[in-house]
C-alpha cells in the first residue's frame, strides 16, 4: 500500500515538474476496474451466495472479454460472517485502500444495510443482490444503492396472495427473530389481510435454533390453516423437516416465504412437493438460462441460485454501463445504469427505478412432485409470472425520500 | 381443562416430552465431554465436530454403499472412535502435563479444520437423512403426537448414558480409569498400561459424540455446521453440571433440555440464552457446578 502511495506521489510531483496537465479523456480511477463482493462465505447462507457468487461474477467478467476500454477487470471477495460491523469495515477498507469501484452485497439484510451506508458516504455504487429487506429501497434508500434481485415486499405479494387465493385464510407465522424475519412477517401480514385473510398468531424463534418442534406445536395449537415460514436457509430447512416429522403438514399447509432452490435440493422433493414459493429466477426457464446454468454447474457441481444469477447480472450490467460511458466515475456510471434497459440471463427489459429498486419479472413457483421431476435440480413449475412493477412496492406505499 | 402455569395440561406434557428429547442429546454429548475432561484433563472443543462427522459418516455410508441406519449406529462410532484414537496418538498425547489451554486451542483448531473440509465437500445446506423404516410414523400419546423416532432417541441415549456411568463407576476397568486419573504413575506401577487406557478413553469419548450424531441425523439436517451450533450449549451444560462429573452432566443435560423447551413456550425470544443465564447463576452460587466437588 505504501508503495502504491509513494508511486502516486512521485507521479504527481513529476506531473507538476513537467507542467503536464491531466489529459481530459483519463476517465478511469486506475488501471483496473475492481469489483468487490462481500457475502456469507462460510455460514448458513454460503450455498445461496458464497463462492458461487464470486464464480458468477467471474463469468460476467469473462463474458465482457476480461477488460473494458483496455482496463482489466478484477473481482475480490470477503466473508462478512453475517456481521454488519465486519461488512461495513471491509467495505470501508476496500473503498479507501483497494480502489474498489463497485461493491456487490451478498446475502444477509443486516450486512447490506450497513454496506449501503458506507457506499453512500464514499459515493460509490452498491449493488445489493443477496439481501431481502425492502428497507434498502424504502426507509433507507440511497442514490448509490441498487437493489438487484428480490425483496421482502415481492416475496410477500407473490406467495401471500397466491396462498390466500388458494383458500389459505388463517395464518400463523414462525419468524426468524431478527430484522429480516420481522420485516418479512410484517410485509406478508399486510398482503394477507388485504386479500381477506387473517393472522391468528406468531412465534419468534432465535436465528439458528437447534430444534423447531416446540415452536411448531404452538403453531399447531393455533388451528390456523397456513404456517407462514418467515425465515431462511437452515432455519427453513429444519422447520420444514420437523413439521413433516410431527405430522403438522397433515393439518396445516406450509408457506415458505423465502425459499431458495438449494433448500429444496437438500430437503428433497418428497418433503417439499406442492409448496408455493416466490423467486426472482429459476435456472430451468428457457434455453438461455439453462445454457448459463450448465456453465455454472461445470464449475461448482450444483445449479445456481437466483442470487448467484443476480450476481452475474449485476456485474454484467455494471460493466456494460462502464463501457457505455467509457469511465468508472461513480456518478456517470450510476446515471447510465438508471437510464439503460437490462437484458441478460437474469432479466428481460429490467430497469432501475428512482428508489433504487431494479424492476423485473418475479415468479410464483410450485415445487414438483418427485415423479414429475425429469432430472436433478428440475424442481419447479412456474405457475404465475408477476410482470414488471406488479410485484414491487408502489409509489403510494414507498417511504423513500428520493422517489417522491 | 386443567392448566399448569397458565398453559393447558396437554401442551405442558407435550413440551415436557420435547424438552426431554433435546435434553437426551445434550446429555449424551456432555457425557463424552465430561469423561474426556475427567480422565484426560482435556477440554475437547472438537466434540461438536466429531458429532458432525458421525452424522455425516452415517449419511455417506447410506448414500454411497446403502449401509442402513442400524449398521451405521455401530459403524459410525467405531470409525470416529478410530479417528479419535489417531488424534490422541498424533497430537493430544504431546500436551499432557501442559496448561489445559493448549489442549483447548488444539481441539478448537481441529474442529475448524474438520468443519472446513466438510463444508468444502458438501456445502452448508446439508443433506437429509431419512428416518429408518421401523421407526417412522408417530404414536398418539393422548396429549401429543410423538414421532416414534424421537421416543427411540430418548430410550437409546438414556441407555447409553447409564451404561457409561456403570462402566466407569461400577466395574474394574472403570476403577483403573479413575485411579489412573488420580495417580497415573502408581497405577502404572501395578502393571496397568495407562497411556493405552487414556488413548482408548479419548476414542470412546469421540465414539459417543459420533453416536449422538447418528441419532441426530434423521431429526435435523446433516450439515457441517450442526456441531458448532450445539457445542457451546453442551459446554454450558458441562459447566453447570460440574466439570468432569459424569452423572452430573447427564442429569443436567436432561434438565436443561426441559427448561429450554419451556422457555420456547413462555418467552421464545430467550430460548437460546436461557442456558447461559442459568450457567451464570450457577457459577455465582456454586462455582464447581451443581454436581462438582469443591476443589
Amino acid at each position: 500500500m505504501k508503495l502504491k502511495k509513494a508511486f502516486a506521489a512521485v507521479a504527481m510531483s513529476a506531473a507538476a515538474l513537467f507542467g503536464a496537465t491531466a489529459p481530459a479523456h483519463a476517465q478511469f480511477s486506475g488501471d483496473v476496474i475492481r469489483i468487490g463482493v462481500i457475502t456469507d462465505m462460510s455460514s448458513v447462507y454460503a450455498d445461496i451466495g458464497g463462492q458461487g457468487s464470486v464464480e458468477a461474477i467471474k463469468m460476467a467478467i469473462a463474458d465482457m472479454g476480461g477488460a473494458v476500454a483496455g482496463k482489466k477487470i478484477e473481482v475480490i471477495s470477503a466473508d462478512h460472517q453475517n456481521k454488519p460491523d465486519v461488512a461495513a469495515t471491509k467495505a470501508r477498507e476496500w473503498f479507501d485502500t483497494q480502489g474498489v469501484d463497485m461493491l456487490i452485497g451478498g446475502t444477509n439484510s443486516g450486512t447490506n444495510l450497513a454496506m449501503a451506508k458506507v457506499a453512500a458516504e464514499k459515493k460509490k455504487p452498491f449493488l445489493s443482490v443477496g439481501a431481502a429487506s425492502s428497507a434498502l429501497t424504502n426507509e433507507q434508500c440511497s442514490p448509490y444503492t441498487l437493489h438487484w434481485a428480490y425483496d421482502t415486499t415481492a416475496l410477500a405479494k407473490g406467495t401471500g396472495n397466491a396462498v390466500v387465493k388458494a383458500g389459505g385464510k388463517t395464518w400463523f407465522f414462525l419468524t426468524a427473530d431478527y430484522a429480516f424475519g420481522h420485516q418479512l412477517q410484517a410485509d406478508t401480514t399486510k398482503v394477507v389481510e388485504a386479500a381477506g385473510g387473517k393472522v391468528v398468531g406468531s412465534v419468534r424463534a432465535p436465528l439458528n435454533a437447534s430444534d423447531f418442534s416446540s415452536f411448531l406445536l404452538q403453531a399447531q395449537s393455533s388451528k390456523a390453516q397456513i404456517l407462514g415460514l418467515a425465515n431462511a436457509g437452515g432455519d427453513t430447512i429444519n422447520s420444514i423437516k420437523a413439521a413433516n416429522e410431527f405430522g403438522i403438514t397433515k393439518t396445516m399447509k406450509l408457506a415458505g416465504l423465502l425459499v431458495f432452490i438449494n433448500d429444496i435440493h437438500s430437503l428433497g422433493l418428497k418433503t417439499t412437493q406442492g409448496m408455493y414459493l416466490t423467486d426472482s429466477w429459476y435456472w430451468n426457464q428457457n434455453a438461455e438460462t439453462r445454457a448459463w446454468a450448465r456453465r455454472f454447474f461445470e464449475k461448482l457441481k450444483r445449479m445456481p441460485s437466483s442470487v448467484q444469477a443476480g450476481d452475474y447480472s449485476a456485474a454484467f450490467q455494471y460493466l456494460n454501463a462502464v463501457k457505455a460511458v467509457n469511465s468508472d466515475d461513480p456518478e456517470k456510471v450510476l446515471a447510465q445504469l438508471k437510464k439503460m434497459k437490462f437484458n441478460d440471463i437474469f432479466m428481460k427489459n429490467g430497469w432501475a427505478r428512482g428508489d433504487g429498486r431494479v424492476i423485473h419479472d418475479m415468479y410464483l413457483m410450485q415445487v414438483k412432485s418427485p415423479d414429475k421431476s425429469t432430472e436433478p435440480w428440475d424442481y419447479y413449475d412456474v405457475v404465475q409470472v408477476f410482470k414488471g412493477e406488479e410485484a414491487w412496492t408502489t409509489k403510494a406505499e414507498s417511504k423513500c425520500a428520493l422517489w417522491k | 381443562m386443567t392448566e399448569i402455569f397458565g398453559i393447558p395440561l396437554q401442551a405442558f406434557l407435550g413440551q415436557l416430552m420435547l424438552g426431554l428429547v433435546n435434553g437426551a442429546f445434550y446429555a449424551m454429548l456432555s457425557l463424552g465431554l465430561a469423561v474426556i475432561f475427567g480422565l484426560l484433563d482435556i477440554v475437547n472443543f472438537a466434540h461438536g465436530a466429531l458429532y458432525m462427522v458421525g452424522a455425516f459418516a452415517a449419511w455417506i455410508m447410506l448414500d454411497k454403499w446403502g449401509v442402513n441406519y442400524w449398521a451405521a449406529l455401530v459403524l459410525a462410532p467405531l470409525l470416529v472412535g478410530t479417528l479419535g484414537v489417531i488424534i490422541e496418538r498424533l497430537f493430544l498425547k504431546r500436551l499432557y502435563g501442559l496448561d489445559p489451554l493448549y489442549g483447548l486451542l488444539l481441539t478448537f483448531g481441529l474442529s475448524l479444520i474438520l468443519e472446513g473440509i466438510f463444508r468444502d465437500q458438501f456445502g452448508v445446506s446439508g443433506q437429509s437423512y431419512a428416518v429408518p423404516e421401523a421407526l417412522s410414523g408417530a404414536t398418539n400419546l393422548g396429549f401429543m403426537v410423538l414421532p416414534n423416532y424421537r421416543a427411540w432417541v430418548v430410550v437409546a441415549s438414556i441407555t447409553v448414558c447409564l451404561g457409561t456411568w456403570f462402566l466407569i463407576e461400577r466395574t474394574r476397568l472403570g476403577a483403573y480409569l479413575r485411579a489412573g486419573t488420580e495417580n497415573a504413575k502408581l497405577v502404572q506401577a501395578f502393571g496397568v498400561n495407562v497411556p493405552v487406557m487414556v488413548m482408548l478413553t479419548y476414542g470412546a469419548g469421540a465414539a459417543l459424540a459420533a453416536l449422538a450424531g447418528v441419532l441426530a441425523a434423521p431429526v435435523i439436517q446433516v450439515t457441517p455446521l450442526m456441531g458448532s451450533n450445539l457445542i457451546i450449549v453442551v459446554f454450558a451444560v458441562v459447566v453447570i453440571g460440574g466439570m468432569g462429573s459424569i452423572l452430573g452432566s447427564v442429569i443436567t443435560g436432561l434438565l436443561l433440555g426441559v427448561i429450554e423447551g419451556f422457555t420456547r413456550v413462555f418467552y421464545p425470544e430467550a430460548s437460546n440464552v436461557v442456558v447461559f443465564v442459568i450457567m451464570a447463576i450457577v457459577l455465582m452460587l456454586r462455582p464447581a457446578g451443581l454436581f462438582g466437588k469443591e476443589g
